[in-house]
């Protein structure tokens, strides 16, 4: 499910930085749902609107 | 305008690319600036800039990190302009909140936002790229055009102050809610945007 560092990024996504943290409080998962949960939401029809719109112009 | 044109097929692929980092584009935008709407429209800008910025954009790449440093430069232009006041918004907050798996004590993502809203801008986004959006130390001081060591510091910081305010539960009511804090987060932008900003090895 939540696959959006894998997610079609190119291949430039380097080391997982999270495992070199060393550290794990409580609160850094939340940073990720944070996150994770904004990336999970549907993309509001304003952008798609703009990119269907980039291909007209160029 | 068009010295490197390419093909319609590249710009085909370019589409892709950046359609599918539109998603982390709106959560990096959304940690810095707090409000949705403000996040959602420093987003199109930073689609239309990366849209026609598009030759300078060396295929193979990271197509997320390319644009996490137009929407960071985006960002830092508009906090400067104060079109930007840190504004946190309580009612989205909560409706974002939701209880991380298998966590003895949840931890409200509303408390979450809040705490990473009083970070200085450039501790906030070190951490949402480090912490949040998965990038490595090396990746994220790219983006930010600083050194790594820098990098580190900021993130150490910024994990610091947040065990601080959410293992002590002394998150302030209001982020960046008066004045003093507010121009303060402005100077240090302007030292920030100006390359000044801590880019110097700490200590």
């Amino acid at each position: 499910m939540h696959t959006d560092r894998d997610r079609g990024t190119g291949a430039a996504r380097g080391g997982d930085a999270k495992s070199k943290s060393g550290e794990n409080p409580g609160w850094a998962q939340g940073l990720r749902q944070l996150y994770d949960s904004v990336v999970d939401e549907p993309l509001p029809d304003s952008f798609k609107d703009l990119l269907a719109k980039l291909d007209d112009k160029s | 305008m068009a010295r490197n044109e390419r093909t319609a097929s590249q710009k085909a692929d370019f589409k892709r690319e950046l359609t599918e980092v539109v998603p982390h584009l709106r959560a990096f935008a959304r940690g810095l600036c707090g409000r949705p709407d403000m996040a959602d429209d420093l987003v199109q800008e930073t689609l239309l800039k990366a849209w026609a910025a598009q030759e300078r954009f060396e295929p193979g790449t990271s197509m997320r990190a390319w644009t996490f440093v137009i929407l960071r430069n985006a960002y830092l232009t508009d906090m400067r302009r104060n079109r930007f006041r840190g504004e946190y918004d309580e009612n989205v907050a909560e409706r974002l909140l939701t209880q991380p798996a298998g966590q003895e004590e949840p931890i409200h993502l509303s408390d979450m936002h809040r705490a990473l809203l009083t970070l200085p801008p450039e501790r906030r986004e070190a951490l949402l790229l480090v912490g949040a959006g998965g990038f490595s130390y090396e990746e994220a001081a790219t983006i930010c055009g600083c050194a790594v060591g820098t990098i580190k510091s900021r993130v150490g910081r910024a994990r610091a102050a947040l065990n601080t305010m959410l293992e002590d539960g002394s998150i302030p009511q209001r982020a960046i809610g008066d004045d003093v804090a507010h121009r303060a987060i402005l100077e240090e932008l302007d030292e920030v945007a100006a390359g000044r900003g801590e880019t110097s090895p700490t200590r």
